[in-house]
């Protein structure tokens, strides 16, 4: 019967007779009546399925089978690693130095486009810095390193510099520098300074059973491909100046 | 008093309280917009660093930026989880279904260690007041939902844990059927027939989709500091078979390097053995321990970089446990050098700087229109457009840049393929970028023309209104509405809502519709708001990130008439995958003309004694099913209106009252 032929009900389309009976003008008595009883079933399960409670399933390795789960299941939480928590404490302390460098734009360099790039990465990192110290304190951590704390360590100098960061020494010549000088100075220790967040994101997910708490995984992603595309628009830009 | 409010709301910054929430929305609060607008005063800076909770207002506008609308509805909702205000144009809220009990965090108990961690931070220390049934805050993105693919009643929404199935054949009682846990985000997804197809890149991610991750201490470590591999690990794209809706079976995982951020199906029109994914990876790249080949670095040190190019899967329909990559092609290639970095900045506007090697060296995500050949690819630092004609090797024919862009996200083609709209999501979608400081060309939309194979730019569009600095905002996926005559998308802004944008000019995008909650919390930014809001056949859905599936459907204003609703829905497809564009088809029908007429009247095209004949002969050919002596009539209509075709004011008018005329002609019953 050809009806029958096109009226395949794959289980997961139960939708699809319905379709065939409006498509089909030319219909028996008999295909008719054949037709209404597949409808009725196909309806009846609708019915059925709409009130069946939803199932919880977990399927299993490629090829494997897919278990049932009790509808009682709940998620959880990858476990969480020690080079979470440091990663978080030395990025607000790197992106801190970030903050201080957009500050000095204002009163060194009337450059329009350097202004403007300034003011995002002020913004987006200072942003951040919230964001890693709110991801540290939910989870009952201090927000600065650990190291910092320990007695009898000179917090004056830039011993505990993370990677990429100005040393005094390039901090100073950038405080002293104006104009042109300024922005080229600026560019190229904002390039370094970025690249040291690439290096820090790297080791982080070097190290094992790190980043798997989504929040930091979704956050150092996104430091890694926002700064890269920043240190592509500040090449450009240093190309530019010169 | 004062005190114990205040005790109050620090409990809830430190825990997300589904109940509380309904007592913090009728507690007054001051509206975020307005602080928005003044600057912070120091007494405030050293609060921020007592409670790094506390919302941060914009920095002041820099100069020559415009912000955002303060006086607009949106921008003055009251907070809440399940009880936010709302405020609506031209849409209306059909459903919310709430999360699946599955993805939510397993400890609810105020007694939990971490619970009271938290609060003792905050210097709370009695946590007795707080309700039960409390849910932690932590791990907002560990059970986020994401993205969307339907076919037929089913509508698959992907959640970082896993994935929800629901059955949409009555869209107002849309019902849950299956929720498939299967840790890994984002869990992007797909569907193909009996196949769907899941994105992954999370460290956490298993073969087996198991939970438990991995442990922090290396089972064994290698020589040069580096942990050893984790065989179970995966990162890529997972292939199922659905044809048990109940029952997804995992029947392939492809792993990739980078693993998958997202992906997108692309179907060869001339191939019906294989479909093909191109994945998108954002991520870092793994150890060749875990994975044979794979490496990081930049060319000049490193040819074989898991960087600079994106990753082709080939997926034998019959077969689809074979599937496996069969290419990756360096899209970001200099056509001179072959040097992988070379994305030119010779399409950059507003530059005219010199050629430069550059260090785009990744997709986030691409959007195929097969029956053009092309695709639109959103690039971190570029957009850029391929030729997919041979789907296994796409060719880089044109690539922009924009020096407002912090991120280029995703893309879309009108429907013509006359124009491409980027969005940029400044901020990753974790921040609040749509503050009354935020400029309007910040993580907004940039519309580019698209003539010849060259991208044009042509605006901006961001959601116009100001949002609290408690709400992450920032354009994100949407796709189009097919009303006939006209560019318009819907589109998702995180708790900026969803935002209806008619880019018909595609220099004055203007919004014509929206839907908008206040944030999930007015002290802290909690993760949540539409992570996609995309239209499949005659309704809106939005993936809430914390909330759950929102439905919703349009109705009329002085922007987009009954008709033009009626029309878009003549429009049925039996799957949506919106990163593979499919050509929409309007059926010649007098529906979809009166929609053509009402847009005439609106822009003014023709006199209002013309429209007004249009409308009683398709009035007439209606109610009489189409005689002979009405289609005569609608007949020399059509002939007239091809005429004026010609001397139309504007090209959208034109080929408005051409589409119109092709109807007339011989309108389907």
């Amino acid at each position: 019967m050809p009806l029958c032929g096109k009226v395949k009900l794959p289980q997961r389309d139960d939708f699809m007779p319905i379709k065939c009976f409006h498509s089909d003008t030319q219909l028996t008595v008999r295909s008719v009546s054949f037709l209404c009883a597949v409808m009725l079933t196909c309806f009846l399960s609708v019915a059925v399925s709409a009130q069946e409670a939803p199932v919880v399933v977990q399927p299993g390795a490629p090829g494997e089978p897919t278990r049932t789960l009790p509808p009682s299941t709940r998620a959880a939480l990858p476990p969480s690693s020690p080079a979470d928590v440091q990663f978080m404490q030395n990025m607000i302390m790197h992106h801190a130095q970030a903050v201080e460098m957009t500050a000095l734009i204002d009163s060194h360099t009337a450059n329009k486009e350097l202004r403007s790039l300034g003011a995002r990465i002020s913004r987006s990192q200072s942003d951040e810095i919230k964001f890693m110290k709110r991801w540290l304190v939910a989870r009952g951590e201090s927000t600065s390193p650990a190291m910092q704390h320990m007695p009898g360590m000179d917090m004056s100098s830039h011993e505990m510099l993370m990677p990429g960061m100005l040393t005094a020494q390039q901090m100073a010549a950038l405080r002293k520098a104006k104009g042109k000088q300024f922005d080229k100075l600026f560019l190229k220790g904002m390039i370094q300074h970025h690249n040291g967040a690439l290096t820090m994101v790297k080791d982080l997910f070097d190290t094992a059973g790190a980043g798997q708490d989504a929040e930091l995984f979704n956050f150092s992603t996104d430091v890694d491909s926002g700064q890269r595309a920043e240190i592509r628009i500040m090449q450009t830009m240093l190309g530019e100046t010169r | 008093m004062h005190h114990s409010v205040l005790r109050y709301l620090l409990v809830s910054l430190a825990i997300c309280l589904c109940f509380s929430a309904t007592t913090l929305a009728q507690t007054p609060t001051p509206s975020p917009a307005q602080d928005a607008t003044k600057a912070p005063d120091k007494s405030a800076t050293k609060e921020e660093q007592a409670n790094p909770f506390a919302p941060e207002p914009a920095t002041p506008l820099p100069a020559g930026m415009t912000g955002a609308d303060t006086n607009d509805p949106r921008a003055k909702l009251t907070p809440g989880v399940f009880d936010a205000g709302e405020a609506a144009m031209g849409i209306k809220h059909l459903i919310l279904v709430k999360k699946p009990d599955a993805f939510q965090l397993g400890s609810n108990d105020p007694d939990d260690p971490k619970v009271k961690t938290t609060l003792g931070q905050m210097n709370v220390t009695d946590t007795s007041k707080i309700p039960k049934g409390v849910q932690l805050v932590l791990a907002q993105l560990s059970f986020a939902n994401s993205d969307f693919a339907f076919q037929g009643n089913h509508l698959f929404q992907g959640n970082f844990y896993g994935l929800s199935i629901y059955d949409i054949s009555n869209p107002a009682k849309a019902n849950l059927l299956t929720t498939m846990i299967c840790p890994g985000g984002q869990n992007d997804v797909s569907v193909y027939k009996n196949l769907l197809f899941m994105s992954v890149e999370m460290a956490n991610g298993r073969l087996d989709c198991g939970t438990q991750g991995f442990p922090p201490s290396p089972p064994s470590t290698a020589k040069d500091g580096r942990p050893a591999a984790q065989k179970d690990r995966f990162r890529g794209v997972r292939i199922f078979d659905i044809t048990n809706i109940k029952e997804p079976k995992q029947v392939a995982a492809v792993q990739t390097c980078r693993g998958s951020h997202t992906h997108t199906l692309v179907v060869d029109p001339n191939d019906k053995n294989n479909v093909y994914i191109y994945v998108s990876g954002t991520s870092f790249v793994r150890q060749s321990e875990e994975l044979a080949g794979c490496s990081g670095g930049t060319p000049d040190t490193n040819p074989n970089t898991a960087r600079f190019r994106i990753d082709v899967i080939k997926v034998p329909l019959a077969a689809p446990q074979n599937a496996q990559i069969v290419s990756s092609p360096r899209i970001f290639s200099n056509n001179d050098t072959g040097a992988f970095n070379g994305l030119s900045s010779g399409g950059t506007h507003g530059k005219n700087g010199p050629e430069k090697p550059q260090d785009t060296d990744q997709c986030h995500d691409i959007t195929v229109y097969s029956e053009l050949g092309l695709a639109a690819g959103a690039c971190s630092g570029n957009g850029i457009l391929l030729d997919i004609k041979d789907p296994a090797n796409p060719k880089r024919i044109d690539a922009v840049n924009d020096p407002n862009y912090a991120y280029w996200h995703s893309a879309s083609f009108s429907n013509d393929g006359k124009k491409v709209v980027f969005t940029d999501e400044w901020g990753g979608g974790l921040g609040a970028r749509c503050r009354a400081n935020d400029p309007n060309k910040w993580g907004a939309d940039a519309i580019f023309n698209l003539q010849d194979n060259k991208l044009k730019f042509a605006s901006y569009y961001k959601m116009p209104s100001a949002q609290g600095d408690s709400e992450n905002c920032v354009a994100h996926n949407g796709s189009l509405i097919p009303v006939p005559g006209r560019d318009i998308e819907v589109q998702a802004w995180y708790q900026g809502g969803l935002s209806v944008m008619d880019f018909t000019d595609a220099e004055h995008p203007v919004e014509i519709g929206y839907f908008d909650r206040g944030p999930i919390d007015p002290n802290m930014l909690v993760l949540g708001g539409d992570w996609s809001a995309y239209w499949y056949n005659g309704h809106i859905y939005g993936s809430e990130i914390a909330r759950g599936l929102d439905i919703f459907e349009l109705t009329p204003t002085k922007f987009l008439t009954q008709n033009e609703i009626d029309a878009a829905k003549t429009v049925r497809v039996s799957e949506l995958n919106v990163q593979n564009q499919q050509k929409i088809e309007w059926p010649r029908t007098l529906v979809v003309a009166k929609a053509y007429v009402d847009q005439l009247e609106r822009s003014q095209a023709m006199p209002a004694d013309g429209i007004s004949t249009l409308r009683q002969a398709i009035q007439s050919a209606e109610s009489s099913h189409l005689n002979q002596k009405d289609l005569t009539k609608l007949k020399s209509l059509a002939a007239s209106l091809a005429q004026s075709a010609g001397s139309a004011k504007s090209a959208a008018d034109s080929s408005r009252m051409n589409a119109l005329a092709e109807i007339l002609k011989n309108p389907a019953r």
